[in-house]
């Protein structure tokens, strides 16, 4: 399977850059960024308020499968340019990951693909470089995130 | 270096990543790590069999029964890599694309 998905995150900085082409026109897929519904179903969470405008904001939230909830995060988003742009923030509860500013760029490419630019900013090196070691506790079982307390006592 | 890849790829699978973080406590037994999941029991041994070949596990065998533990210096390896968050948002992306490549707007 091919890897579409590029990351771009330099050593001892505290912001990365998501890039990915789609097979999807501009509109399809700031459509999948701006639809509750939609959201759901590719981030694979629950969207409990989602305020696509200026000023809105939003709030997520996942359940492991006895029904806790196991991850929930919340945002506020700052610019909503359809088909363009959405600036918001980031946050999960409950965790020392802080805030991070998220800043995300559509742009069509032909009239049947496009590419989203997604800059990341954290509120520390540290902070980004945590963060990027989440997929490991991730999706695995939400009630221990004991992987991640493993990989860290590795080091 | 296409071992390298594979290591990756084992890891991108929801299904391996847990039972990674089971083995990773404790040695066990196929039978253990089967007993944890829905899945039927051949195909938690298909991915128990993926992660022994990407080094991930190690296998030991005990009299009659083979023990499972996690490879700590192959795991720290991947842990240090920025590749498990790439998957994780390719993953994402890759249904993204596949959800709206069917969307038909309800009007």
């Amino acid at each position: 399977m091919e890897l579409k998905t590029k990351i771009k995150a330099e050593d001892g900085k505290q912001e990365m850059v998501i890039t990915r082409e789609f097979n999807l026109p501009v509109d399809l897929l700031f459509k999948a960024f701006s639809e509750p519904e939609l959201i759901e179903q590719w981030m694979g969470t629950k969207v409990l308020k989602f305020e696509g405008k200026k000023h809105g904001s939003y709030q997520i939230e996942t359940k492991d499968p006895k029904g806790n909830v196991a991850f929930k995060a919340n945002g506020v988003i700052h610019e909503f340019k359809p088909n363009q742009k959405i600036t918001r923030t980031f946050e999960m509860d409950n965790t020392p990951f802080g805030v991070q500013l998220e800043i995300c760029v559509f742009e069509p490419v032909t009239d049947d693909t496009c590419k989203l630019n997604m800059h990341v900013i954290y509120e520390s090196v540290a902070q980004r470089d945590e963060v990027l070691k989440l997929p490991f506790a991730q999706g695995i079982n939400w009630a221990h995130n004991r992987l991640e307390e493993i990989v860290s006592k590795l080091k | 270096m296409n071992l390298r890849r594979d290591v990756f790829q084992a890891i991108a699978d929801p299904t391996r990543r847990a039972i990674l973080l089971l083995v990773a406590s404790q040695s066990l037994t196929a039978g253990a790590i089967a007993a944890n999941f829905d899945t039927a029991r051949p195909t938690v041994s298909k991915h128990l069999q993926i992660l022994t070949e990407c080094e991930l596990l190690n296998q030991e065998q005990t009299g009659r029964e083979i023990h499972y533990h996690i490879n700590a210096k192959k795991m720290k390896e991947v842990a240090d890599f920025i590749e498990p968050f790439r998957q994780m948002w390719d993953d994402r992306f890759n249904k993204l694309e596949a959800i709206m490549k069917n969307y038909k707007p309800n009007k």
